[in-house]
């Protein structure tokens, strides 16, 4: 009988490893968002000596896929040093997962993005952000594919609701092509500013709605 | 191989009861001719003979006439004649406006799209916090120019059953036409066309342990429908193609085999679930209305885990049933019913359907609550959404 998923993501699905949290972790994240779809949070210790990942475990609100990605990349990162942990791309990941269906690729995506994030979280607050990237149009595009439409449970940028980003001044300016009433139109601009307004030289988030 | 399956899922679909299988067999080895050959020879007489009795027997259970029923291929397809064939009819003499809700199934839901994206207004209604719509809003939606009202009679997800009665006498007070989609209802809820002024009925053999791919639409007697597949002139030139004959017949004894006592069960095996789940597990949801409800079905959200793991893990237990997540959807698009009644995604994200049928137990329903139970405590132990201090591990 051929199920969509392998029998390596079953087992992993089944008997997830390294679940749950790390008490007083070194970095940590949260991907993703009730509103719109599985969720996962990524906690880290770091050895602060040789910037080896001592311990990685995450918590999962998803499905199968996403639980089974969030365990075999746990496994993956935990002994290599952040710089290592943070090429690990989805491909890998889904790959030593011998697969996963490409439907449901969005829901086990975030279980990388968790791991980068938690790593990113432990850099920022040990100052090992070296250079700060200059936000750019293409930049802010690049969080807004965090942000998941909830119409489709697909990425805003992808479903093309993201109408027109502008920046000029600190001020970034996003108009979404969804009318001010919709039901989703509270949602996706918490969304939005969520994911833009933690970038360094963003002082100002403005969301419009179009007609 | 599915014999040990504890099978919760009979609204998507049911296991063939013996006695249809039993009823077909003839008309599949025996009198295999097609009723248009009934002025040739004798086996198509007996043919013609064999569909007319399924055909006036399945009109009865609905108060109607046989002339009054259209054989089709499922719930898809009457809904589509029904929509269709009305927009044909009536598009150039009376107008371009459909009303329907937004909690109806895809049969109906994207058939009024598709007569949306070809000129047709369509008003979607709202429904309540608890799937109803509420006739005054039916009444208030009507123009001068609209030619049908379609209401579902139970919802497919949530079981609500709506007040047709209501929405009926409105629609006849305004002359508009009214369809309605009982495909989950048909034999398992009271729905008497010589009562109830409703034009069109959708009805499906596969909801009551009949065969997949038999269906019907009740047609009052003189309701406008334009012909919308076209060839010969078979089910009184409204349903062009050669009739499945088989099928009719084992679609007329599946409905027979339906009776109250046997519904009053599953209604009280369900009540059972319901109980049990809403008092058992922490943190759940009832979705749908509590009296207003389909017997057979019950659908709850478990809070802080997700559908798809909850219907793979019991799939691994040797239970099947279904979920409103987008996870679980071939379009990754929460269930429009639970967001319907003004769900959120998380709402939608941990909603299970369970729907019984007529090969249920109470064992059935108690193992698969035990089950549940287990299964969610053990999600929601790696959730980072449940309070730390409930998860047990």
């Amino acid at each position: 009988m051929a199920f969509p998923y392998s029998d390596k993501v079953l087992e992993h699905f089944r008997n997830p490893r390294n679940v749950g949290k790390i008490d007083e972790p070194d970095g940590k994240s949260t991907e993703g968002s009730p509103a719109c779809g599985d969720m996962v949070a990524v906690y880290i210790k770091v050895d602060e000596d040789t910037k080896v990942l001592e311990d990685v475990k995450f918590e999962s609100y998803g499905c199968a896929s996403n639980i089974a990605t969030g365990s075999i990349i746990t496994e993956m990162a935990k002994g290599k040093t952040l710089s290592d942990a943070k090429k690990i791309t989805w491909k890998q990941a889904s790959e030593e997962l011998g697969g996963l269906p490409p439907l449901k690729a969005h829901c086990s995506v975030l279980a990388v993005e968790g791991l980068r994030a938690a790593i990113r979280d432990y850099e920022e607050r040990h100052g090992l952000v070296e250079e700060r990237e200059p936000t750019t149009v293409e930049v802010i595009k690049k969080r807004l594919r965090h942000v998941m439409n909830p119409l489709s449970g697909l990425d805003v940028v992808r479903t093309e609701l993201i109408k027109d980003i502008t920046f000029e001044d600190g001020v970034v300016h996003i108009v979404a092509d969804l009318p001010p009433d919709h039901q989703f139109a509270a949602v996706i601009k918490a969304d939005i500013a969520e994911k833009i307004e933690p970038l360094w030289d963003v002082n100002e988030v403005i969301i419009d709605f179009a007609e | 191989m599915f014999g040990e399956t504890i099978y919760l899922d009979n609204s998507a679909g049911t296991r063939l009861d013996e006695g249809v299988l039993e009823a077909m067999r003839p008309y599949l080895f025996d009198t295999y001719a097609v009723a248009t050959s009934e002025f040739g020879y004798s086996m198509g007489i007996e043919a013609r003979e064999a569909l007319d009795r399924a055909r006036a027997s399945l009109a009865a259970r609905l108060g109607a006439q046989a002339e009054e029923f259209i054989f089709t291929s499922g719930s898809t397809e009457s809904s589509n004649m029904a929509l269709k064939g009305v927009a044909l009819a009536l598009a150039e003499k009376k107008g371009k406006h459909l009303i329907t809700s937004r909690l109806e199934d895809f049969p109906v839901l994207n058939t009024a799209a598709a007569l949306g994206r070809q000129g047709f207004r369509v008003t979607l209604l709202e429904v309540d916090a608890e799937g109803l719509v509420d006739p005054e809003a039916v009444e208030k939606a009507i123009a001068d120019d609209t030619i049908l009202v379609s209401i579902q009679h139970a919802n497919q997800e949530i079981g609500t059953v709506q007040d047709l009665e209501s929405i009926a006498r409105i629609c006849r007070e305004k002359g508009v036409l009214f369809h309605t989609d009982a495909t989950h209802t048909y034999t398992r809820l009271p729905l008497d066309v010589s009562t109830l002024p409703v034009d069109m009925v959708t009805v499906s053999g596969h909801t009551i342990h009949g065969p997949k791919g038999v269906g019907g639409l009740y047609l009052r007697t003189g309701t406008p429908l334009g012909k919308w597949m076209d060839g010969g002139f078979q089910e009184f030139n409204h349903r062009a193609g050669v009739e499945d004959i088989p099928s009719a017949v084992g679609f007329a004894k599946a409905a027979e085999l339906v009776t109250e006592e046997e519904t009053e069960r599953i209604r009280s095996l369900r009540d059972r679930l319901l109980d049990r789940a809403l008092t058992e597990i922490p943190h759940t949801t009832l979705n749908g209305h509590r009296t207003r409800r389909l017997p057979q079905n019950a659908n709850i959200t478990f809070h802080y885990v997700e559908g798809e793991s909850i219907t793979l893990q019991l799939d691994m237990r040797g239970f099947a049933v279904s979920t409103g997540s987008a996870c679980f959807s071939r379009s990754l698009e929460a269930s429009h019913v639970i967001m319907g009644i003004g769900g959120d995604h998380e709402r939608a994200h941990g909603s299970v359907r369970f729907s019984l049928g007529r090969y249920n137990t109470e064992v059935d329903v108690d193992g698969v609550v035990d089950a549940i139970a287990e299964v969610v405590r053990e999600l929601r132990a790696i959730s980072p959404l449940m309070p730390e201090e409930e998860k047990e591990r």
